[in-house]
């Protein structure tokens, strides 16, 4: 009875144009980030908001950064994870070279390299297609996995070939290294989550997003009422790896500390993937539910097994965390291509009318 | 039915778009042979002819999808060899496809509106922010997008996606989509294919209509002979890829070469 | 300049200077691309036939040959002697599963994506890639394990030629997996060419709706093709377990398989193979004379690279059709 647009009239294009319509959906979403922003902070325990709610949070923005490419311009990319390394790296040389500059500048900053690389690998996607495209990133992530390893200038030359976080700070207080709290390294990771997240959703509602999707659809009819093809493709690759990029640097500054590079390898590419398709093709909201679901399973999962006391090992738990995923992907692709995000509009729909469906 | 005397005098301009000797073939076979006519400012101009004669890959060439390996295309006194996509979009040529090709994944609306990406050009930083320019421009342009749609009655289907929508809405939401381009030069494809006889009714209304408020010029391929030669001003007929006859609709149906080519002829 | 000589020059320098090396690398380079081009044609028989790339079946190949081995353990654990009772056992049982396999994946997850995008399709084989790795392990652990190619009668060693001002040294292994893989193409190309399946399944490849319209069984030809592409990736495990090991960390090697695959073309089986040796020998060729250059280990993406550069100027492979958008 709550949920209802009734009497709920636009009487311009304004509020008509509006990406939450619906009152009680603007009131949800208030809700939530009053939650996300004070509730955890002040009630959450610290190993649920660092190994919890920090990754979740980078997770989504990563999914968010391929959902834009993958689900919103039908681009297939294999890279993320490239795409991610690219922006840690960067933002670890940048900071070892000019310390003084505030960290989160450039953490928002280095997105702007694993842009640069984004672009260059998308090129080819002016010429090839599909499948053969998901091969052109497949290079991307290869060789920048090579180069990693590759070249220890990357690392400042340490011997363990890992980036190692330095101690930055804001307003006096540490926000990465060892001495950050972690409601701290959550604040300011969720601050970036959200602002690049209403910025995604500006960007999808608008002129840029219609040309995506329009590509995504119907390419040749796109082009045929003006679009640039090369243009909107080389856009979304550009967009797409800026978020990535930043994901990367606040995965290894906020949540790790330190990482080698092998945490860039193909697997993260296919985990953001996953994410990505659970929770919905060309969804924003899909992308935190399918990463809640992929990041969230093997927790449950191991959670259930310690509530029922049974005796197995962790590898095994791994086995089967694999088996789950393997199996929910199939069996959202054959029970609701567009993943979570339809589920979820589905039931609001169903809301909407309850409990006069007719 | 339209009057043809006077109205043609004064509604018909100059030639807007000429094709002129165009040969287009895939690998070995020959879509368009040698193929030229013209199509004025302001007329509706049909282009007939049965199953394979060439007729789509005419609109593949006029609007830069296929290149044809000879011939020349003059657009708005422009001649070139072949047509450029983007530069027959930005030119003024909209196009609606004989299989519907609309964005399916995208609502009714979102599918109009994409047809004013051309005329809109608010940069990359404001559409971050959806703000001052941004959003007055969008606005402008659902004002002008709205008025498509009054025009043509889909106002209940605005936020349904396109692929749910049954066949005659759909192809009514593509021409949505061509008129918002506000093209010079509209290239229907099949408009009324498959459409019941109240369908093409409305479907021929609308073409007519969009002829006399907008003045667009209009090209249209159609099977159905009544309706081509009710709304057409000059009508051309091709088969097996070569131009067979050219001229108004009444001297097109006693072309013996055209009656041949419709109902054959006796080896 | 001195960049310029290391490119262009020096390294053919080091090829006319010792012979034998060269033809060791090119026949290292055969053999690797001999095994890219067999995983290569598993996804090119499944594709063929229903127009699915199927990703898993690199995985696939893995999951075969930890079959075989796994098994083996268990017969032998069971009482039967180990030998080659035990290991031809153990390889008719794993053709079962592979069999079995097949026939649930059609089951599972084919019938009910029938005329999806083939992008769902694609995805859809991602999800089998991770099940069968999560099962794989489940079952069999994760440890790395040794390929009974001894006691399967393949044989091992090595043979010596004397050419070239040199030696150049050839596993044994190695050549009888250039013979079978030979055969198999042969009589692969033969089946889809020749026998009424063949023509059936290529007719699926094109439109699903079509094949069934004309009463094709859809069911029975899946299941056919995805046994057939397990018989090719049990082989491929066999060759590949016996020179390295048998371990999940095949996976990134199977990856190879894409750049062959844009090479050769998605339906290509002669392309598969012309495809694998390309970029077996000249990712040999390129990590041996030109990686030190770059600081070595080139050779986990320089097949990819070759295959993009590729791809730029011939998008649909070498012996793909050329493809002519409609709209």
């Amino acid at each position: 009875m709550l949920y209802r647009e009734a009497g709920q009239f636009k009487t311009n294009y304004v509020d008509d144009q509006a990406v939450f319509p619906i009152r009680q959906d603007r009131i949800g979403i208030a809700v939530i980030l009053a939650v996300a922003f004070v509730g955890i902070p002040l009630f959450g325990s610290d190993f649920f908001i660092s190994a919890v709610m920090v990754p979740l949070l980078v997770f989504s923005l990563a999914a968010i950064g391929l959902n834009i490419l993958t689900g919103y311009t039908g681009l297939l990319s294999l890279g993320t994870g490239g795409f991610m390394g690219v922006g840690a790296f960067a933002c670890y040389k940048l900071t070892t070279i000019f310390p003084d500059v505030n960290i989160i500048i450039w953490i928002l900053v280095s997105g702007f390299f694993s842009c640069g690389i984004g672009i260059l690998f998308g090129l080819p996607s002016l010429r090839i297609k599909g499948f053969y495209l998901a091969v052109a990133t497949l290079s991307a992530q290869f060789f920048l996995d090579w180069a990693f390893v590759r070249i220890p200038w990357l690392v400042n030359n340490n011997t363990s070939g890992a980036i190692e976080v330095p101690s930055r700070y804001l307003f006096g207080m540490p926000i990465t290294g060892p001495m950050a709290q972690p409601e701290v390294r959550y604040l300011v990771v969720l601050s970036i989550v959200a602002l690049l997240t209403l910025i995604a959703s500006n960007l999808v509602h608008g002129r840029i997003g219609r040309s995506w999707m329009a590509v995504r659809d119907m390419d040749l009819a796109a082009e045929l009422i003006g679009i640039r093809l090369y243009r909107t493709k080389l856009l979304a690759f550009a967009v797409s790896s800026y978020y990535c990029g930043v994901a990367g640097a606040l995965m290894v500054f906020l949540w790790y500390g330190s990482a080698e590079p092998a945490v860039f390898g193909i697997d993260q590419s296919f985990f953001i993937l996953f994410m990505v398709i659970i929770g919905g093709l060309g969804s924003l909201v899909g992308s935190f539910f399918g990463a809640a679901l992929i990041y969230g399973m093997p927790i449950i999962l191991k959670a259930i097994v310690g509530l029922v006391g049974l005796q197995i090992s962790p590898a095994t738990v791994e086995h089967l965390t694999f088996m789950a995923v393997g199996g929910l992907i199939i069996l959202f692709l054959i029970i609701e291509p567009a993943g979570l995000a339809r589920l979820w509009q589905v039931g609001k729909q169903k809301l909407r009318v309850w409990p006069f469906p007719y | 039915m339209r009057a043809p005397d006077d109205s043609l005098k004064t509604r018909i301009g100059d030639v807007l778009l000429a094709v002129e000797d165009v040969s287009l073939a895939f690998g070995g076979v020959k879509a368009i042979n040698g193929v030229s006519f013209d199509i004025r400012q302001g007329e509706i101009r049909a282009i007939i002819g049965p199953n394979g004669a060439g007729k789509t890959s005419m609109l593949n060439v006029i609007n830069g999808f296929y290149h044809p390996q000879q011939g020349r295309i003059t657009f708005k006194g422009k001649t070139r060899s072949r047509m450029r996509p983007h530069e027959a979009a930005s030119g003024g040529i909209a196009r609606t496809f004989q299989n519907v090709a609309l964005f399916r994944g995208m609502s009714a609306l979102d599918n109009i509106m994409a047809g004013r990406t051309l005329k809109m050009n608010v940069n990359f930083f404001w559409q971050m922010f959806r703000r001052g320019p941004a959003m007055r421009e969008e606005i402008e342009h659902r004002r002008f997008v709205e008025e498509i749609i009054d025009f043509l009655k889909i106002q209940d289907i605005r936020r349904t996606p396109v692929g749910r929508l049954p066949y005659g809405l759909q192809k009514r939401v593509e021409l949505g989509r061509a008129l918002a381009m506000e093209p010079e030069l509209l290239l229907l494809d099949e408009p009324m294919a498959g459409m019941n006889l109240e369908e093409k009714e409305d479907m021929s209304r609308y073409i007519l209509d969009v002829n006399e408020y907008y003045g667009t010029t209009i090209a249209l391929i159609e099977h159905d002979m009544g309706v081509v030669m009710d709304l057409s001003d000059r009508v051309v007929v091709l088969d097996h890829g070569e131009k067979i006859a050219d001229g108004t609709p009444d001297e097109v149906k006693r072309n013996q070469a055209v009656i041949d080519a419709y109902l054959g002829v006796a080896h | 300049m001195d960049i310029l000589y290391k490119i262009f020059i020096d390294p053919f320098m080091q090829m006319g200077g010792a012979p034998d090396l060269l033809v060791q690398t090119l026949w290292e380079g055969l053999v690797a691309g001999m095994l890219y081009a067999l995983i290569a044609l598993g996804f090119v028989l499944i594709f063929k036939a229903s127009g699915v790339f199927n990703f898993a079946q690199g995985i696939m190949v893995v999951f075969a040959a930890l079959t075989l081995v796994g098994v083996y353990d268990l017969l032998r654990g069971a009482g039967v002697p180990s030998g080659w009772l035990a290991a031809y056992l153990a390889l008719a049982i794993a053709l079962g599963v592979m069999g079995i396999l097949a026939f649930a994946v059609e089951r599972v997850v084919l019938r009910p994506l029938v005329n999806q995008p083939d992008i769902i399709l694609f995805m859809a084989t991602f999800g089998l890639t991770y099940f069968l790795i999560g099962f794989g392990e489940f079952v069999f652990g994760g440890n790395p394990k040794r390929m009974i190619a001894g006691e399967l009668n393949l044989p091992s060693g090595a043979v010596e030629f004397k050419m070239a001002g040199g030696f150049v040294a050839m596993q044994k292994i190695d050549i009888a997996a250039v013979l079978i893989v030979s055969v198999m193409v042969a009589g692969l190309s033969f089946f889809f060419q020749r026998t009424r399946i063949g023509r059936a399944l290529r007719a699926v490849a094109d439109s699903h709706k079509a094949a069934l319209s004309v009463g094709i069984s859809l069911e029975q030809i899946w299941v056919v093709v995805w046994f057939a592409a397990g018989i090719v990736a049990l082989t491929t495990g066999i060759m590949w377990g016996a020179r390295s090991e048998v371990s999940f960390s095949l996976q990134i090697i199977a990856l190879k398989a894409l750049p062959v695959l844009i090479l050769g073309g998605f339906t290509s089986i002669p392309g598969a193979i012309v495809g694998g040796l390309i970029i077996g020998i000249g990712e040999k060729l390129g990590e041996f004379y030109w990686g030190p250059l770059l600081g070595s280990g080139i050779e986990s993406w320089l097949a990819y690279f070759i295959a993009l550069l590729f791809l730029l100027f011939r998008p649909q492979g070498l012996f793909g059709e050329k493809i002519i958008e409609r709209i």
